[in-house]
């Protein structure tokens, strides 16, 4: 697990990455500079997983792979991993970082748990 | 505020009007830990207060003597998860003495974390809000009923 997060935040603008149980928004591993709430990170991750998936389910889209969310300081990634209530890999980014490396290795991450 | 959610000590009301909004829980209970009920959300019958302070308040008595006999301090919180609901019971001191949280939420609807998470902010809010310098009122047994009476009265609006 720490291996999975070492590549991810090896990456340049990462600021940190979390594994975070999809089922309770608790963190499971995580790697973070200092300042990031990883608890409300995880909580608020989660729950905006479980409102993506069922959104999805009522689009007919299946499930979602990865998605990214920009704000004006920074940046959130999130790729789940397995299925219904497994895993979140989640990266919390500086605004101006390499969205498709970071995307790389979250689904490198996120197959290696699998 | 939710229509629903009602206080016997009005200092608690916003604190747990907010938690219930952010959090999405489905029933929350702000107790003391002898079983006296502060504040309720989401409960429609007075029995069912008074089963689930009852169950709680007994929780919390038996997990602080478990935690006594392992010479522990108390446990901050406990929470249990079912299949479709979980529950979640903390207690935390302010001026008014100690509090019992109680909340219960459904797992499509909410979690753990997020229950965790505005939790901290709760208690924060009511220990803040709490009465400064309160003198801890004892209940004593020939005016429990009355007072349980009055709290449920207030709680469900009578």
């Amino acid at each position: 697990m720490s291996k999975a997060l070492d590549m991810i935040t090896r990456v340049r603008g990462v600021r940190g990455a979390m594994l975070v149980s999809a089922d309770d928004g608790l963190v499971v591993a995580e790697q973070l500079m200092e300042g990031i709430k990883g608890p409300a990170v995880a909580a608020l991750a989660a729950s905006l997983a479980g409102k993506l998936r069922r959104a999805m389910d009522a689009a007919g889209t299946g499930m979602s792979v990865f998605w990214h969310l920009q704000a004006e300081q920074g940046a959130l990634l999130v790729v789940p991993s397995g299925n219904e209530g497994g895993i979140l890999v989640v990266a919390v980014a500086e605004p101006d970082v390499n969205i498709g490396l970071v995307r790389l290795e979250l689904l490198r991450a996120a197959e290696a748990l699998a | 505020m939710s229509p629903q959610t009602r206080a016997v000590e009005s200092w608690t009301l916003q604190p747990l009007t907010d938690f219930v909004r952010e959090s999405s829980v489905r029933l929350v209970l702000v107790l003391t830990p002898a079983g006296q009920v502060l504040a309720q959300s989401g409960f429609a019958r007075a029995v069912d207060v008074m089963s689930a302070a009852a169950l709680a308040a007994a929780i919390v008595a038996t997990t602080g003597e478990l935690a006594r006999q392992l010479t522990q301090p108390p446990f901050a919180a406990l929470s249990h998860q079912g299949p479709k609901h979980g529950f979640f019971l903390a207690t935390f001191v302010t001026d008014r003495g100690t509090l019992a949280v109680l909340a219960v939420y459904d797992l499509d609807v909410s979690s753990l974390g997020l229950v965790q998470l505005f939790y901290e902010q709760l208690a924060t809010e009511l220990k803040a809000a709490s009465p400064k310098g309160a003198v801890q009122k004892q209940v004593l047994a020939a005016d429990f009923e009355r007072e349980l009476t009055d709290s449920l009265n207030t709680l469900f609006g009578r």
